[in-house]
């Protein structure tokens, strides 16, 4: 947004980082603290009238030095940290932690943790999904849903605490498998979930869907071809409605996604209105894997053999999965010490973000709003 | 509630892997208990929440010899991987034979690790490679940059790029070796998205990307001094000035 001019010449000149407004244009500064950006985002408008013609966003309010912490932790003492990054999709973020240093080890969950695993971290976009639509719908004026979302979200979050005692930040996986047997009534309280849901979902869509209002905030706000998307890194369902039919569960499939049937929804327009139809399709089929994981859980251990001391050997790895936000990867570095030398998060929070400015150009602050929440970040995630 | 508690503890295969770094201390008092094996769900338990939260006071009190005895234990049983390690190893498939074809001495090194492709290549001939990566080998997205440091090295700093194709289903990840100072291509002319990741490392790193649209801080404030991701920034470490001018206190830790 800011450009850099050169004032005077030679060395005494300055090179100074300047804003040159046309006669009609102003600065409008959104957030940090603004309700509708999700946390603390901060984003710099500049409006000619009510018209966005360029953005600015400031992040980093949220940074903890995740990555940094990681170097002076064990690898299981930095497990916990990983679930604090997307805080509304914990899970995702430990089991692609937990594959990522598997691999790393050159060990492997059984398939009872696999299976387990997978239902979770469904369900786990199940509700991150639910989670994004209601805060979504809220920002452009849809007060209900949000409160049929979050019943429903409630549902999963008490699977989550039978599970392992935690709703948010729940630490559920471990490294080489499962910390903890599935309780008795996993089976039963997913199946009772899952077959209600597809219900709940008409119910959202018979709100939103073919509700003028919504059709009119969303339609043709925030495009992104699929060329741009591409170019732009971006992943997850944002990528999905512009066309590109690509999902890491089908194409380089991990935990036990490879043995469930479900179908990878993509859009057409690559506008808010498609990214919204895309999320409620991953809802159903999210669902679906559920119903097939459950039919039939393996016995056998949770855990394999990755001894109490991790060691892994001198080399690196890159792994990702499809976190409900899009490609969440883990660059891990091993020297052969008990603490990771490097561990890079791809955060699909912070690459989808970096779109914004394109998506909202052209828009009205009001469509600001709407491609935020389109987006689907987490702040904790974008800032680590 | 805790009807669920205790049908948690059952599976203590499991739990028993916890404690890993301290069971010395607690292995004597629940030896008695501890022969028998089979359905001793409250013992321990109850041992091992209070070796968590014994461990400061450990230092002063009797079990000194905890503190050597736990990373003693670890080392005489370490065999985690029982097949073969995983290691690097040099890499000829036919990726790589085209990258040598085109680029010759700029393709340094190609390597297998984890079964994952990797290329060391010269950073003077980043963008250049960077360019075939997309229009050729159709490399279209630029799935991660991020860097390495590595203080003792010659070239301390590995710039990793990590590329994925969808039309081949195949990531390959492309290493440049980077001195301190040294100036490094921007490759935000072939994936736009490396604006930001470009970023984060010259915030993180300190590495200078050569015709960068907008070379500045990602994460932390701009008038911030120091790059936290090197290794001789100590974790501790902060800009002490910033902090006392910005937020007004002594200390941000």
């Amino acid at each position: 947004m800011a450009e850099r001019y050169n004032f005077g010449a030679g060395a005494g000149g300055v090179n100074v980082e300047t804003t040159v407004l046309g006669a009609d244009e102003i600065i409008l500064n959104m957030g940090p603290q603004h309700p509708s950006t999700h946390g603390v985002l901060r984003v710099k408008l500049r409006l000619d009238g009510e018209k966005v013609v360029g953005s600015e966003c400031v992040i980093g309010y949220l940074h903890r030095g995740v990555e940094k912490i990681a170097e002076h932790r064990s690898y299981q003492q930095f497990a916990p940290y990983v679930d604090r990054m997307d805080y509304v999709a914990a899970v995702s973020n430990g089991l692609g932690y937990c594959e990522t240093v598997e691999k790393l080890l050159g060990a492997e969950a059984p398939p009872r943790a696999r299976v387990i695993r997978t239902i979770l971290t469904e369900l786990q976009r199940i509700a991150s999904h639910l989670f994004w639509l209601g805060t979504h719908a809220l920002d452009i004026g849809a007060l209900t849903p949000l409160f049929y979302c979050l019943r429903e979200r409630e549902e999963i979050l008490k699977i989550f605490e039978k599970y392992c005692g935690a709703r948010l930040t729940t630490h559920a996986f471990r490294i080489g498998g499962l910390q903890y047997e599935a309780y008795d009534e996993l089976e039963k309280d997913t199946e009772r979930f899952c077959k209600d849901f597809d219900r709940r979902v008409d119910e959202y869509e018979s709100l939103l869907t073919e509700n003028r209002i919504w059709v009119g905030r969303t339609k043709g706000i925030g495009v992104l071809t699929a060329d741009a998307a591409i170019a732009m890194g971006v992943t997850g369902p944002v990528l999905r409605a512009s066309g590109v039919q690509w999902d890491i569960r089908k194409s380089m499939p991990y935990a036990a996604y490879d043995q469930y049937e479900f179908s990878i929804p993509t859009g057409k327009n690559g506008d808010t209105y498609d990214r919204y139809l895309v999320r409620l399709e991953e809802m159903r089929q999210s669902r679906k894997i559920c119903l097939q994981a459950i039919e039939n859980i393996p016995a056998g251990p949770i855990l394999g053999k990755v001894g109490k001391v991790l060691k892994p050997p001198p080399g690196e790895v890159y792994h990702s999965i499809e976190a409900p936000k899009g490609e969440l990867g883990y660059y891990i570095v091993s020297d052969g010490t008990t603490q990771p030398y490097r561990v890079r998060i791809r955060p699909p929070s912070l690459i989808n973000l970096e779109a914004l400015d394109q998506m909202i150009r052209g828009h009205l602050v009001a469509d600001v709003v709407a491609v935020i929440g389109t987006l689907d970040i987490v702040l904790g995630e974008v800032d680590r | 509630m805790t009807n669920d508690s205790e049908e948690k503890q059952p599976p203590r295969p499991a739990e028993a892997e916890k404690p890993a770094g301290t069971p010395a201390p607690s292995a004597s008092p629940s030896a008695s208990g501890g022969t028998p094996s089979g359905e001793t769900p409250g013992k321990p338990a109850a041992p091992s929440a209070p070796v968590a939260a014994a461990k400061p006071p450990a230092a002063i009190t009797p079990p000194k010899p905890a503190a050597p005895a736990a990373p003693a234990k670890p080392p005489g049983p370490p065999p985690p991987p029982k097949e073969a390690p995983p290691k690097p190893a040099p890499l000829d498939n036919d990726l790589v034979k085209r990258y040598k074809a085109r680029f010759g001495g700029a393709v340094v090194e190609a390597l297998l690790d984890r079964k994952q492709a990797i290329l060391v290549i010269a950073a003077d001939r980043l963008l250049e490679i960077a360019r075939y990566s997309r229009d050729e080998e159709h490399f279209d997205l630029l799935v991660d940059l991020t860097a390495v440091d590595w203080p003792k090295r010659e070239k301390r700093f590995d710039l990793v790029l990590n590329l994925y194709s969808f039309s081949k289903n195949e990531r390959v990840r492309l290493k440049a070796l980077v001195a301190e100072n040294e100036p490094v291509p921007s490759v935000e002319s072939v994936w736009p998205t490396a604006n930001w990741l470009e970023r984060e490392v010259y915030d993180m790193f300190g590495i200078v990307f050569e015709g960068h649209s907008n070379l500045k801080r990602l994460l932390l404030p701009e008038e911030w001094q120091g790059h936290p991701l090197r290794k001789d920034y100590d974790i501790l470490q902060q800009d002490e000035a910033w902090v006392r001018e910005n937020l007004g206190i002594e200390s941000g830790q």
